[in-house]
């Protein structure tokens, strides 16, 4: 349609259908996001205390500190690992339900999102009664004889992964699901009257156009680890502490504003590379595809 | 305490203008408390006295609900003003609320002594207690005030218990006669390797690695030696605790069996029936609490409830609740039996007993060490 033919109220229409997103967008990240762009450049003076004048500063104290480098360099690290063991978890689990012949096929589903229904951090702090020195875990290989003292698996970075897998496991299998259920069961079949064995067919086949999906899930769940602070918090040592825990430490324990808003923008900024580089290639409607369900 | 129409309608426009007042709801009181000027009738003051809330934030836990039980409800029930509650698990915590709400949304905090004291100064937050408004005042210890005053000359906040932070161990693990034996040196026992815990605050650790190296906490010569010491008790600990909560679950199920502690929180595991012992070994770091009023909260509310908090049958009440000795001057006011055994309690009034941190030298290097000690908790 010629936008010349279009009449005033035709055109403000989708602007006004867009504002409430567009203010709320405004207010709730792009103004938080520039009052954290100016305070990264104000000086910090004391506890508590910064004062308004321009210094670039805490931007240098972040390019030359291999401190904050090391722990973005770990959260990359954890957060890779994170989303690839959630790959192979999430994957199989995915595949089962979407090929699933079972009846009922919506009970699968609603198992995946009854977590949900409990708030994160009390799932979060449950993993201490299972991982500690007198959780379910060590207390029964204990009682079993299999172990003649408790397992150090609290306060770890494998028990940091392990809170971070169980809270990011159903966005992958959600985002795996969606993308298999839309595979045209006419092409397995095409594929298996070809002669391909069933696994021939999963790796020519289904593989290949359920990636799409497999790549939006170990977005998400990159993207959601890295900026992770609680898991860390609870089940982690200090020392398995993530970037997100260097923020809070920094804004709440120095009260260090502008330097917990540097640090803040360069999560920001990193997360958004990624997110970036992955619509370059992917495009990101596959994750909101999935996040969709 | 009775009120006169002027002096409600002072207090209305005072609360308006430090912001703890809405623009309807201050009209609203205007006009009701005016009115009583020429129509005086028995249900106004009910009505106005219940417009009255006051804010108050702590450390939660048994602590707190011991305030809220002994104090909070009974003020309450006294004089229909209600208060609301909050808390955090960490005084940096409540102090970036503060920083970030309008003056007066939060209005008293129970602080963790004359450190902090200073930040909420530094930071532009303390108030000026009318001191004539809490007449029980006298019966708080002297040595506790003058701290206090040594920072600002008016006070923005008001004493009221104190304690230790000592060594808290397992008596199954750890014989009683070992941990006097060794006392702080217990935090940096190999032998105890990934069962020692620790609270995770710059002050602690500094204060138990300086007394470890043999330095005064309040005039460290080597503070390289102490950056050592502190990496030292890292590489043994098994989880720094946030929180009293953490603190009692993590020596309650036995995941740690030695740790720095605080002396309430120890006491309330042995009520329990816990098998934990507790000692204060020489320098033992200790520290007093206060009640502190904010800038822009209703001063003369805030007042009344420190006063009823501070009254002896209350602050008694409230100190075996919470197992911390209160404010009180025992010269000057009869504390019970069970406060006299509690761990840190001074008999004195003199507070001589007991080393506190120096407010000047804490703070003139608070900065520079939570930096660091941030750096070396996470493995720098």
């Amino acid at each position: 349609m010629n936008a010349s033919i279009l009449s005033a109220a035709d055109r403000r229409r989708p602007w006004l259908l867009l504002a409430p997103s567009l203010i709320t967008l405004f207010v709730l990240m792009i103004l938080p996001i520039g009052i954290m762009t100016i305070f990264s450049f104000y000086e910090f003076v004391t506890a508590g205390v910064e004062k308004e004048v321009f210094t670039t500063q805490n931007w240098r104290d972040f390019l030359t500190d291999p401190f904050y480098h090391m722990f973005l360099w770990k959260t990359i690290r954890v957060s890779a690992i994170t989303a690839i063991l959630c790959a192979l978890l999430g994957y199989p689990a995915a595949y089962c339900i979407a090929m699933t012949t079972y009846r009922h096929k919506w009970v699968l589903l609603l198992l995946l999102i009854v977590p949900f229904w409990i708030s994160f951090t009390i799932r979060t702090f449950s993993w201490i009664h299972i991982l500690g020195e007198q959780g379910a875990i060590n207390v029964t290989l204990l009682k079993l004889g299999l172990i003649s003292e408790p397992l150090p698996m609290l306060y770890t970075e494998g028990a940091v992964i392990m809170g971070m897998i169980h809270f990011l496991l159903p966005y992958m299998i959600l985002n795996v699901y969606v993308a298999i259920e839309g595979i045209d069961r006419n092409l397995i079949s095409a594929a298996r009257t070809l002669g391909c064995t069933a696994g021939q067919a999963f790796y020519e086949v289904v593989l290949p156009l359920s990636l799409p999906g497999l790549m939006a899930g170990l977005l998400l769940c990159f993207v959601l680890a890295a900026g992770s602070y609680v898991t860390p918090q609870i089940l982690g040592s200090t020392r398995d502490a993530l970037f997100g825990n260097i923020i809070f430490d920094t804004i709440m324990g120095e009260l260090n504003w502008p330097m917990g808003s540097t640090l803040s923008l360069v999560l920001l900024i990193l997360l958004g590379a990624v997110a970036a580089v992955y619509s370059r290639y992917m495009g990101l409607s596959r994750v909101f595809k999935g996040l969709g369900g | 305490m009775k009120l006169t129409t002027t002096k409600r309608l002072e207090r209305l426009t005072e609360r308006y203008m430090n912001g703890g007042l809405d623009r309807r709801a201050f009209l609203g009181l205007a006009a009701a408390a005016g009115a009583t000027a020429g129509l005086s009738m028995r249900w106004m003051p009910q009505a106005l006295a219940a417009a009255t809330e006051v804010r108050f934030d702590g450390w939660g836990g048994v602590v707190q609900e011991a305030i809220d039980k002994y104090a909070f409800q009974p003020y309450t029930a006294k004089t229909g003003n209600k208060v609301t509650q909050g808390t955090f698990g960490d005084e940096s915590e409540i102090i970036t609320k503060v920083k970030t709400a309008t003056p007066g949304e939060f209005q008293i905090i129970h602080s963790s002594g004359v450190e902090y004291y200073k930040r909420y100064v530094d930071g532009g937050f303390n108030s000026e207690i009318n001191e004539a408004n809490i007449p029980n005042m006298k019966f708080v210890m002297q040595s506790m005030i003058d701290p206090f005053l040594k920072i600002t000359p008016k006070l923005s906040a008001v004493p009221y218990d104190y304690g230790t932070t000592g060594i808290a161990y397992n008596t199954t693990v750890i014989s009683e006669a070992e941990a006097k034996e060794k006392g702080a040196a217990l935090l940096f026992d190999p032998k105890y390797k990934g069962k020692i815990g620790g609270y995770g605050d710059m002050t602690t650790r500094v204060w138990y690695a300086a007394l470890a190296t043999g330095q005064n906490p309040n005039d460290i010569k080597d503070i390289d030696a102490v950056w050592a010491k502190v990496r030292e008790n890292r590489d043994l600990v098994k989880k720094y605790w946030s929180s009293g909560a953490e603190l009692m679950d993590l020596l309650a199920k036995g995941e740690i069996v030695v740790t720095d502690a605080w002396s309430g929180r120890v006491a309330a595991l042995q009520q329990q029936g816990s098998p934990i012992g507790y000692l204060d070994p020489a320098g033992s770091y200790a520290w007093m609490e206060d009640m502190l009023i904010l800038k822009g909260s209703p001063m003369a509310e805030c007042e009344e409830l420190v006063n009823f908090m501070l009254d002896p049958a209350t602050a008694i009440a409230v100190a075996e609740g919470q197992n911390y000795p209160p404010s009180l001057d025992p010269n000057k006011v009869k504390l019970t039996e069970k406060i006299a055994k509690l761990p840190a309690f001074d008999p004195t009034g003199t507070m001589a007993s007991l080393t506190f941190a120096d407010p000047n030298y804490w703070a003139s290097n608070l900065d520079a060490w939570t930096k660091q000690w941030d750096r070396i908790s996470k493995g720098g």
